[in-house]
């Protein structure tokens, strides 16, 4: 069934839609990504502009994390004093995030900087996952061996010290502040919610439990991409209801699916599918980086 | 809903200046003037029709098919010489678009040189009765600007690169392949060089705006007559209410994708709950 999206000025099938929005949904229950590293690329793929794909994108985001959140909430897998100083930290890094997309805009190559960026912190991030999740399974294999709450390391000697007791840390108030400002920053150049910066980076930096790394992520992604949703939404035109509609249809579905199975596998298999997903995501883009293009010329509509 | 709106237009006469064809000039008393003068009414004239005027974009548009037919007027028999030809164009609005050109720096395919062209037209279609090639001569398709090269002018800005026309070949490559640009030898029928029809069809993937149709009439690679008509290509229903709310009142509208966002949300949380737990 072929529909006319409004603002993209374009004709899809809506079923392409719905099934792109559930396996998104999937995605986003079970490691508490938002998607949007998913769902921006693959709306490319198939002939949405790409500002209305990254407008559009975030706003299904909204959707499906909000679905995920509340499935978190009711198992009390939500940090909230995390999430808020996650999020102060990440609205902050959003705007300025959107100030430097603004100026990268200016000089040209956007697409280029929005490129590198994916593959390089996609790359590492799904190295280090890929890493340390295969380090935990061969070390949970060995018995008699005692796992230990999590790593002290340079970020719990910090000043202003907070209890969060969701994630049984007693840490600075700063760490978490500057992470979520960073993703915040990166998530508006890259268009996406930072669910699959954030998520590593409370594991391995803030030293957060997998349990509730999940659900907080999930709470903090909400805001940050409805904030961004309003933003594109008033500056560029871009937000297409129909199109996120759509989307928004399989996502919540999937992202249901997604948290149910989610409690059913093990954290540290959950880590390496997450793992897995990043690195393939990393490696098809490299490519396209890499190899020569089958056309060497683009066309942009404007001519700013 | 792919049928054509079956609205008829009614058959316009193309100009005035067939109407004063007979009148033979400086009066009864003048001698005849032998051959015409070059600005003379045209001898034979175009009288066509569209099956619809206006195309309306729905939620469900998925392309439309527009049938323009119409007649050769003349005072005279058919002419000698090479036979009548007639050329059909269908042009969206243009636009401003920049075409880029990939190169390898350190290793990586950066976008390194840009032509900006001021003007091309979202979608263009040529039909023509034969080989295009054939039956237009350079110097009037530069005055009507009928084949695809053609249709995009104005670049704008200095033109950094050696040449342009690599790029507005690629431009013309690319939109080839969405299937905008389009050029159809021979799929104008004429009959007796007199009636002729051309079946355009419109992409799904269409831009509101004013078309414009255009149909040449043809001898010896010179256009004898043009006829223009517009269609209106627009957006209906719920596709226009959202359209303009979402830039008349942007704000409202941001708001409202988020409360759809969130309303599906919450909705789909609340009805797991209730199916694990009946």
């Amino acid at each position: 069934m072929q529909i006319y999206l409004p603002i993209a000025e374009v004709s899809v099938n809506a079923f392409t839609l719905i099934g792109l929005g559930g396996l998104v949904g999937v995605m986003s229950g079970l490691f508490g990504v938002g998607g949007g590293f998913l769902i921006t690329p693959l709306l490319f793929f198939i002939g949405i502009p790409p500002p209305i794909a990254v407008a559009t994108g975030a706003n299904q985001v909204v959707a499906s994390s909000v679905s995920g959140v509340l499935a978190h909430v009711k198992r009390k897998s939500v940090d909230f004093r995390m999430g808020g100083v996650l999020l102060a930290g990440g609205l902050v890094g959003s705007w300025m995030g959107v100030w430097v997309f603004t100026l990268l805009q200016e000089l040209g190559q956007v697409d280029l900087v929005v490129q590198l960026c994916y593959v390089v912190f996609l790359g590492l991030i799904g190295a280090m996952m890929l890493q340390e999740s295969i380090r935990a399974l061969r070390r949970s294999s060995k018995p008699g061996h005692r796992k230990r709450l999590h790593q002290h390391n340079w970020v719990h000697r910090w000043p202003v010290k907070v209890k969060f007791r969701a994630s049984g840390l007693y840490i600075s108030v700063f760490p978490p502040l500057l992470v979520g400002l960073a993703v915040g920053v990166l998530a508006a150049i890259m268009g996406v919610g930072g669910g699959f910066i954030m998520v590593p980076a409370m594991i391995y930096l803030l030293g957060m439990p997998t349990k509730v790394v999940v659900g907080t992520s999930l709470f903090q992604i909400t805001f940050v991409t409805a904030f961004t949703t309003l933003m594109h939404a008033v500056s560029y035109n871009t937000v297409d209801i129909m199109l996120a509609v759509l989307l928004i249809l399989g996502g919540v579905v999937g992202a249901q699916f997604g948290t149910t199975l989610g409690a059913k596998l093990r954290a540290e298999q959950l880590r390496i599918l997450l793992a897995l997903l990043v690195l393939a995501v990393c490696g098809k883009l490299a490519l396209d980086l890499f190899l020569t293009p089958d056309n060497l010329y683009v066309v942009q509509p404007g001519i700013g | 809903m792919r049928g054509r709106i079956a609205a008829l237009m009614l058959l316009v006469l193309s100009c005035t200046a067939s109407a004063q064809s007979t009148v033979p000039p400086g009066g009864a008393d003048a001698l005849p003037i032998e051959a015409g003068p070059p600005d003379a009414p045209p001898a034979e004239t175009v009288v066509a029709g569209l099956s619809s005027d206006s195309v309306a974009i729905t939620a469900s548009f998925d392309g439309s098919d527009i049938l323009i037919y119409g007649a050769i007027k003349r005072e005279s028999p058919i002419p000698e010489g090479p036979p009548l030809q007639v050329i059909v164009t269908v042009e969206a609005p243009s636009s401003g678009v920049t075409v880029w050109r990939k190169e390898r720096k350190a290793g990586i395919w950066v976008n390194s040189q840009s032509v900006r062209i001021g003007a091309a037209p979202g979608f263009y279609a040529v039909a023509t009765s034969a080989a295009l090639d054939d039956i237009l001569l350079p110097e009037a398709d530069n005055r009507y600007r009928i084949s695809l090269p053609l249709a995009m002018r104005a670049f704008a800005g200095q033109v950094a690169v050696e040449s342009a026309v690599p790029f507005t070949e690629a431009l013309i490559r690319i939109r080839e392949d969405e299937g905008l640009y389009r050029l159809d030898e021979g799929s104008v029928s004429l009959i007796d060089q007199t009636l002729f029809r051309a079946d355009v069809s419109l992409p799904a993937n269409l831009v509101e705006g004013a078309y414009k149709t255009r149909i040449f009439l043809l001898r010896d690679g010179h256009v004898i007559d043009v006829f223009v008509a517009p269609i209106n290509v627009r957006k209906v229903g719920l596709e226009r209410w959202l359209y303009r709310l979402a830039f008349d009142q942007p704000f409202l509208y941001g708001l409202m994708s988020l409360l759809v966002a969130v309303a599906a949300g919450w909705g789909a949380s609340a009805a797991f709950q209730k199916l694990r737990r009946p």
